[in-house]
């Protein structure tokens, strides 16, 4: 399967990666500073994040019929289902503990937050267990050899 | 408001406008939706065989979401190098790895995290994002206070 535009994605990793590292949001003390309420500035980083991701994810697929680097304008689900509800607050208890999230756990690879690799270890079983315990049942079952 | 930014409000912001700008280029050239918990799936690809995590769909993001997890990870690694300070954590092994799996069962359920909701799905005005944001974040606000509350730390 041929993914076009895999170097514009791996330069918005980069930008996305920086912005973690330069908010600090790969700290994970610093995310439970603002979960303990005692530092708002995880609000502020996604604040910020939001006001150019909004305008660009609202105004592109208006003002172009498909992206130039790719074949639709990817859409999001517009039904609330008990999995986003039950789902996010799993990931709320485990976020709150451990001030772990997928993006800036991911990321804190780059400082060289060792420690962090037990969180990266714990989300991929949480993933695993995901996949065979609680499967989407509308998971197409496709085959791999697509072409 | 200086007891609620103790350590400067310029860096969350600036950094903030940082991670939108990364997203966003994502989604205006390629029109994907660059969320990351998706890749704790499609990364079950590597070593298990069942076909849940062999779809045509997670196969695909096994391939560009591994590419923008490079770049997360390289982008964070550029800003270490550049600043010269690395960061080692002093959360506990074990509030990592139960937060780790608690994290990820969650967000796969949910199908989002911060990112892919907090902000890729809020932009689009998404429904199920914002109820997942003001869930997963009033859930993560009283955890965390609980967790303080009993004496762990940090």
């Amino acid at each position: 399967m041929k993914v076009r535009g895999l170097p514009v994605i791996f330069a918005g990793g980069v930008l996305f990666g920086a912005g973690l590292a330069i908010s600090k949001m790969v700290e994970q003390e610093v995310v439970l500073a603002f979960l303990q309420l005692r530092d708002l500035g995880l609000a502020m980083t996604m604040g910020a994040a939001l006001l150019v991701a909004i305008p660009i994810y609202q105004l592109a697929p208006r003002l172009r019929p498909a992206p130039p680097l790719g074949p639709v304008w990817d859409r999001h689900p517009r039904r609330v289902t008990r999995r986003h509800v039950l789902g996010s607050a799993l990931f709320g208890v485990g976020w709150g503990l451990s001030g772990i999230c997928p993006g800036s756990t991911i990321a804190s690879l780059g400082t060289g937050n060792w420690p962090i690799l037990a969180a990266v270890a714990g989300m991929l079983a949480g993933a695993w267990a995901q996949g065979v315990l609680l499967p989407e049942s509308t998971e197409p079952r496709v085959s791999a050899a697509a072409p | 408001m200086d007891d609620l930014l103790p350590n400067g409000a310029w860096h969350y912001f600036n950094g903030g406008l940082l991670i939108g700008a990364g997203i966003g280029l994502v989604y205006l050239l390629t029109g994907r939706i660059a969320g990351v918990s998706s890749f704790l799936t499609a990364a079950q690809s590597w070593w298990s065989g069942r076909p849940v995590f062999h779809t045509a769909r997670v196969l695909e993001e096994r391939t560009w979401k591994g590419t923008l997890i490079c770049g997360l990870i390289l982008g964070a690694l550029a800003h270490t190098l550049i600043s010269g300070s690395t960061f080692v954590t002093s959360v506990q092994w074990w509030r990592l790895f139960a937060g780790g799996l608690l994290v990820g069962l969650g967000t796969r359920v949910a199908r989002g995290c911060t990112s892919g909701h907090g902000i890729c799905g809020n932009a689009s005005f998404a429904a199920p994002s914002l109820a997942a944001t003001a869930v997963f974040m009033a859930v993560a606000i009283v955890t965390a206070q609980i967790v303080s509350a009993i004496g762990v730390a940090p």
